[in-house]
């Protein structure tokens, strides 16, 4: 066992972890932060999409002492300071942006980082950046709507379908 | 995942130490030895983090060599390659998925050697030199087969010295699912000569294609391919794509590769 100590979604988090210990498990397990969900568990689906340093990574496939001194961030920490969704949550609600909602918080985390590198992205660029994010229920259409909507584009366009 | 021990040094020297001991395994970025290792496929007694070392993060682009160190992502490779070298751009910003090009890196690529990953064929058709912990290594002696290269044990790739071509290209006719190369042909043209590596398709990995370097050495256009064809013996087939299909789909994105390049 050995000590990992890291910033998460900004307070100090640390405990002891195993070499093989997963900062998806690290998150859910130890810090009991459960929304970074663990689809596949084979770096396919991005349901455990997080932040660390600012960069979209898969905690699934991070080994939880290779985020040491990192910041991370995960969809605990996306709401605003008074509790409400923040604007990417927000849309997802609006345009219906999910069903069984297993993929939201991945997708939440994809669109964040997504828009902060490309604030106005297309159609083509959202679709292009959530290929590493499966959705077995929405079809994705009113997820990329909801992308384009948190990102202050006219989504009236889009096809529904 | 079986147990292991994880190490994190600063330094190659270090990390060299450290992968002296028996069954001690480098870790790039991860993105295929996790997996890997969750099936258990590989019983590591420790992992030895590559990614906490400066000199391994470090980027050049000198009189139209373009230096990426062996644990630059490809997100961050990319990036660095956008302006120098575009086409080796254009093939780190679509291996895997954003999330993956965070964490892949261009050493563990290379060092893994898939049969159908990118930067290998980037690598042979640059005809780049990979740097290690011990010594420099062209391409053309550094890939020996299906997940087989020249490194040695404990070896470390440190950086990949990458030629400026006067023209590439890459194309990648991706499998669906899977999204790596069913094939894919990266096509570099040198003031010394033309280069094509092919990836996805040998069951020996990545290869140059020879005739076809010839043929466009003659005239850098699709229509110096007219005529030539690869054998499909060696090729893979599986339920993705017969040798022959393999063999011909590598002419026609080759084909394609030119006309983007030309």
């Amino acid at each position: 066992m050995a000590k990992v100590s890291m910033t998460v979604n900004g307070k100090d988090a640390s405990g002891e972890v195993e070499g093989r210990t997963l900062l998806s498990s690290f998150l859910r397990e130890q810090l009991g932060l459960t929304g970074t969900h663990v689809g596949c568990d084979t770096s396919q689906c991005g349901a455990c999409v997080v932040h660390v340093d600012g960069k979209a990574v898969k905690a699934c496939t991070m080994l939880a002492l290779e985020a040491e001194g990192a910041e991370v961030a995960t969809i605990e920490g996306q709401a605003n300071a008074d509790g409400s969704l923040n604007t990417i949550q927000q849309a997802f609600q609006d345009h219906h942006g999910l069903q069984c909602g297993f993929c939201t918080p991945g997708m939440v985390m994809s669109a964040a980082a997504l828009l902060k590198d490309n604030p106005k992205p297309s159609e083509q660029e959202i679709r292009d950046y959530l290929e590493g994010n499966l959705c077995r229920c929405t079809g994705y259409h009113n997820i990329v709507k909801a992308i384009m909507a948190a990102s202050g584009q006219d989504v009236s366009s889009i096809a529904a379908e | 995942m079986y147990e292991f021990e994880f190490e994190k040094p600063s330094t190659v020297a270090e990390a060299v130490a450290a992968l002296a001991d028996e069954d001690a395994q480098a870790l790039g970025g991860g993105q295929t030895l996790i997996p890997t290792l969750k099936q258990r496929l590989a019983m590591p007694s420790k992992l030895v983090s590559l990614t906490g070392i400066a000199q391994l993060k470090e980027l050049s682009d000198n009189a139209g060599m373009l230096t990426i160190g062996g644990a630059v992502t490809h997100a961050e490779a990319a990036e660095a390659a956008a302006g120098p070298y575009p086409a080796l751009a254009d093939l780190a910003s679509h291996i895997g998925d954003p999330a993956v090009r965070n964490r892949g890196t261009i050493g563990g690529s290379l060092a893994n050697n898939d049969p159908a990953a990118c930067y290998p064929a980037a690598a042979l058709g640059s005809g780049a030199t990979i740097v290690t912990s011990r010594r420099e290594i062209t391409a053309d002696d550094y890939f020996r087969g299906l997940f087989e290269t020249a490194l040695e044990e404990g070896e470390i790739i440190t950086a990949v010295r990458f030629p400026v071509p006067q023209k590439a290209n890459y194309q990648k006719f991706e499998q669906p699912a899977s999204r790596f190369a069913l094939v894919g042909v990266f096509v570099a043209k040198y003031a010394a000569g033309v280069r094509v590596a092919v990836t996805g398709a040998s069951e020996e990995g990545v290869f140059r294609w020879r005739e076809a370097e010839a043929a466009l050495d003659a005239s850098f256009a699709p229509d110096a391919l007219d005529g030539l064809s690869l054998d499909a013996g060696g090729m893979i087939g599986d339920l993705h794509g017969t040798k022959e299909y393999r063999a011909h789909l590598a002419a026609v994105v080759t084909r394609w590769a030119v006309a983007a390049a030309a």
